[in-house]
Formats: structure tokens, sequence, C-alpha cells
């Protein structure tokens, strides 16, 4: 076979590797029954295409093949220890892999494994930092030094994470199943949570090295596609939509320089305009289900943003109707802080701050910075600036972000009078949008 | 495989009203006949309340034994059920119909193969540490 042959046949399963190993581990963890053992024997049956496949031809099957190599490099891995293991043990081991009788590796059930993965890995027995690690781990791919990098955690830290996960999976007996209907929309409820988390750190950390970082808004997106795919629940099509309409913002959300553009001063010419059409029809779909939740409502306030040709042509009516019926399903008072933001675009800034008292008035968020930067904001608009730099000073002193941080620095300079020493600052972009708690934005 | 349910709850059944006792032992025997029946269930019992409870520790062979239960909560331990279920999944279903779990809550812990057989009185099968991680 010639040279190039061989090198294309390399590629493709350098190609395979990338689009297909996730699917074939889930598949060899449910044939296998360990974590460990699976991620062996996917890569051994990826080594046994390398050797094999240029001398022998690409399978029909590619995938079917490197399931059914993996599971018997796994057996012959067992037999090999055997040495060291009492007999009986073995025996069972390997019979326990050999008696599989299930169809292992049609396309059909190779699908249904990825949904088991998910499952497993978000199972409420796991607390939600393993939850999240995890399934970046397993189902995603990603190495724990790039998931401890994403979540600012020391490495070691992670892979004790991940490790204590997976015992706790094998020990407590976690199955590795897709819940039955009954069960399904408590346990769905935890997928998604932790699809969100992960797009909202995503979301959320922009500062860093965006070079070393691995993108977890993406992963998130590439998640909930998985999820509505085989899994088309009326939350999970809303949580796509809401990911999706968030992440058409991304390019105008931050200026060359790094710092935070709020969404009133956004370029929306920048705005990604397949994932707005994307994220419309999901919304739909998702609403006219009539079984929609929280997601999906918030994907509804994020589609009156996106919809709006120009931040004075929003519909902020519509988006405090939004907020009463999200409130009323999910009475945060994160959500009835970004109501009273919404409150004050339709009716002034102190309807807003009116709002805002009755929040800190049932002591919530008192330590939350965005609550006071949301204050110091209708303050400014409502001229008082006296009240305004004080609510500006306490956000300061709460914010850790560092963005976050020279945007109250310079919202803060603005207020000073002319000439003084913050005049440096002065931003040219005179935004005057609410400061919306970022995971809504 | 075994399971261990603790029913934790803020009352025990000595401190409920006779019309609250009567109502929960009746949905007990309704549970343990449903789980009889079923094939889950292994055995249980009823604690009486924590401040019968005693808790000692010997340190430098020297026992010291104070009053009430190890920890100071609100809810106390109030009874157990073992279960055997085929997975953590078939476990938190059948915990989750215990009655007390609608009041107070259930911890689900697996319980460990026997590193000891009671009858025998001998150490059956020592484990490698890897095997136990």
């Amino acid at each position: 076979m010639s040279a190039d042959v061989q090198d294309n046949i390399a590629e493709r399963i350098d190609a395979l590797y990338r689009s297909d190993s996730r699917r074939i581990f889930a598949t060899l963890i449910r044939l296998l029954g360990d974590f460990d053992i699976a991620e062996e024997a996917l890569h051994d049956a990826f080594r046994s295409a390398l050797e094999q496949w240029p001398r022998d031809g690409v399978p029909a099957n590619p995938r079917a093949w490197l399931v059914s190599t993996g599971r018997f490099k796994a057996i012959d891995g067992i037999r090999r220890r055997a040495r060291f293991r009492p007999i009986d043990d073995v025996a069972d081991a390997v019979e326990a892999i050999v008696d599989e009788s299930v169809r292992f590796a049609d396309d059909e059930s190779i699908e249904d494994d990825r949904l088991r993965l998910v499952f497993t890995c978000c199972h409420p027995a796991l607390s939600p930092d393993a939850q999240v690690a995890l399934t970046l781990r397993e189902v995603c791919g990603l190495t724990t030094e790039a998931i401890a990098q994403a979540f600012l955690t020391p490495a070691p830290t992670l892979a004790q994470r991940i490790v204590r996960a997976k015992a706790k999976i094998r020990d407590a007996r976690i199955p590795y199943v897709v819940p039955d209907a009954h069960e399904l929309p408590a346990r769905l409820d935890s997928v998604l949570r932790v699809v969100y988390l992960v797009f909202n750190e995503g979301y959320s950390a922009s500062s860093g090295d965006a070079l070393t970082r691995v993108d977890l808004s993406a992963e998130a997106i590439r998640l909930g596609r998985l999820i509505v795919d085989m899994l088309p629940d009326a939350e999970a099509i809303g949580l796509l939509a809401l990911m999706l309409l968030h992440e058409s913002r991304r390019a105008a959300r931050s200026s060359a320089e790094g710092e935070i553009v709020l969404l009133e001063a956004q370029d929306r010419a920048q705005w990604n305009a397949a994932l707005i059409r994307e994220g419309n029809e999901l919304l739909s779909r998702a609403l006219a289900s009539r079984r929609f939740g929280a997601y999906t409502l918030q994907a509804a306030i994020a589609a009156a943003h996106a919809n709006a040709p120009a931040s004075e042509h929003t519909n902020w009516a519509q988006i405090v109707a939004l907020y009463d019926v999200l409130l009323r399903i999910e009475p945060s008072p994160i959500v009835a802080l970004n109501r009273a933001v919404a409150v004050a675009m339709r009716d002034g800034p102190q309807a807003g701050l009116a709002e805002i008292d009755a929040i800190e008035g049932r002591g919530e968020l008192a330590g939350y910075h965005l609550l006071h930067a949301a204050r110091a904001d209708l303050c400014r608009r409502a001229g008082d600036a006296h009240a305004a730099k004080q609510a500006y000073e306490r956000a300061l002193a709460l914010a850790k972000q560092q963005p976050e941080r020279r945007f109250l620095m310079r919202r803060l300079a603005e207020l000073t009078p002319k000439g003084g020493p913050d005049a440096a600052f002065r931003h040219d972009r005179r935004s005057s949008s609410a400061a919306t708690p970022k995971s809504r934005v | 495989m075994e399971f261990l349910c603790l029913i934790c709850t803020e009352r025990a059944y000595e401190e409920l009203q006779p019309h609250e006792a009567a109502r929960q032992l009746d949905e007990y025997v309704a549970f343990m006949n449903d789980i009889r029946e079923s094939g889950h269930y292994v055995g249980c019992n009823r604690l009486l309340p924590a401040a019968n409870a005693v808790t000692l520790r010997v340190r430098e062979g020297k026992l010291s034994t104070t009053d009430g239960p190890f920890a100071e909560t609100k809810e106390q331990l109030g009874g157990y059920f073992v279960l055997e279920a085929r997975d953590l999944n078939e476990a938190i279903r059948i915990a989750a119909k215990i009655p007390g779990a609608r009041h107070g809550c259930v911890e689900v812990r697996p319980i460990a193969e026997r590193l000891l057989d009671p009858d025998a009185l001998h150490v059956t099968e020592v484990p490698t540490h890897t095997e136990m991680r």
C-alpha cells in the first residue's frame, strides 16, 4: 500500500477518534461495566486500528469494529492479569463480558449508550461539582488538566474529584441506564442543571487567557444538542435555545480591549444571526409543547432582546411579563432582581429602585455585587449621584472578576466631577443600560 | 446488593400524638407488606427517641460517655430498613416510599460486602488495598 493511502487512513482514524471516540467509550462502559477498563479498551482499540487498517483495509463499519476490538482487548487484559487473581473472579469477570447477548454495536444502541453515560455522570447521588467534572471528562472527553484550568481548580483536586465519583458509581451501584419514564423528569433536571452550570461558567468567565482555556460554552452547547437529539423534552429544547441566544451575543459582549460592553451599548450587527434564528426556532418548539419551564422562559426573555433591532425597541413590557411568570415557577431573589431592572426600563428608575428596596427588605442578596451595581445604575439615571456613588462602592467591594471591577471603577470615575484624577478613565461609550446579572444577559 | 436506609425525623414514634402514631403505624405496616411481597425486604427496626441515646468513645484505653446521639441536630435517627436492591436507582425508588421520607429524610447507604463471617467469626477474605478504593 502506498504511503499516501496509509497517510489517508491515519487521518481517517484521527478524524474518527475526534468524532466518535466518546460514543465508543460509552458503549464500552456498558459492555465492560467499568469506566477505567473502558478507557483502556478504547485506546487499545484505536491502537489496533492504526496497526491493522493500513494493512487489511478499513472495515465496513469502523465504529462496530472499534467497539468489538476494544471489548476483546479488555477480555484479554483480564485474562492476562489472571495470574494475580483468584481464578473464580477471572471466570466471573470474563463471563460477564462475553455473555453479553444484547446487540452491542449497532448505531441505535451506541446512541443510547451516550445517553446512559450522561445520566450516570449527572446522577443526583454525586455532588454537583463531581457531576460537572465527570460529565466534561467522560462525555465531552476533556482532559483533567483542561477542566481544572477552566474552573480555576488545582488539577490534583479535580482529578481526585473524578476518581471519587467513579468509585462511588462502582461502590454505591449507580446503574448505567437511562431512567424510567416516571423518573425521567426529575433526573433530566439534574442533567440540564449540569449543562447550564457548564455554560454559565463559560459565559461569565470572560477573563483569562483565551488560548489555553477550554471553551466551556461550546461544550455545553454540544451537550445540549446531544440531549435534544435523543430526548426532545421541552425544557431541554428551551435550554438549548437559551444557550444559543446568549452565545449569539458573544462577540459584542466585550471590547477589543477585553472590557465589558453592556447589552444596550452592544453593536447588534455583531450578533450572530444564524444562532439567533436557530434559538428562535427552538424556542417556538419548546413553547408549543406547553410543558415548558424556567429554561424556556429565560430563553423567551433572551429572544426578546435578540429580536429587538435596536436597544430602544426592546419590548420591556413583554420582558416584565415573562419575568412575572418565571418568578412564579422559580421564586428566586436573582430572578426578582432581573425583574426589577426590567421594571425600571419599563416604568423608570424609581419603580426599579422600589423593587430593589423590596428585595433588600427581605434580607436577600445583600452580599451580591450585582444588586448594588443595579441600584447604582438606577440612582445614576434618577440623577442621585451621591446614592449612586455609595452603591458603586459597595458593588466594588464585593466584585471579584477583573473586567467587572474595571467597569465599576469607570462608572465611579464618571460620577466624579470633571478634571479630577479619574477623568482619564472616562468611558467614551455613554451606555446607560441597567446592570443586569450576567447569567441572564 | 443490600442498602441501609436510615430514617431521620424530628419526632420519634413515642413523641407523636396518639392519632398521628396510629396513622404512621398503618403506613409502615402497608409499606413493609409491599416490600416483603416484592422481595426487597431484608430487615428493619424502630429506635427509641434520641433522648435515650448514649455516645461512647475509648481513648487511650479510657472509656468516656456522653448523653445523646453523636450529632446534635433537630432531626434524629428514628429507625432503619435494610433493603435488597439491584442498584442504587432501585434502592432510591423503594426508599422514597418509606413513610418517614414524607416528613423527615432518608439516607441511603450501600452496605459493604462482609469481611467477617459472623457465624464462623473468622476473616473470610481480606481485600487488597486497590480493591477497597
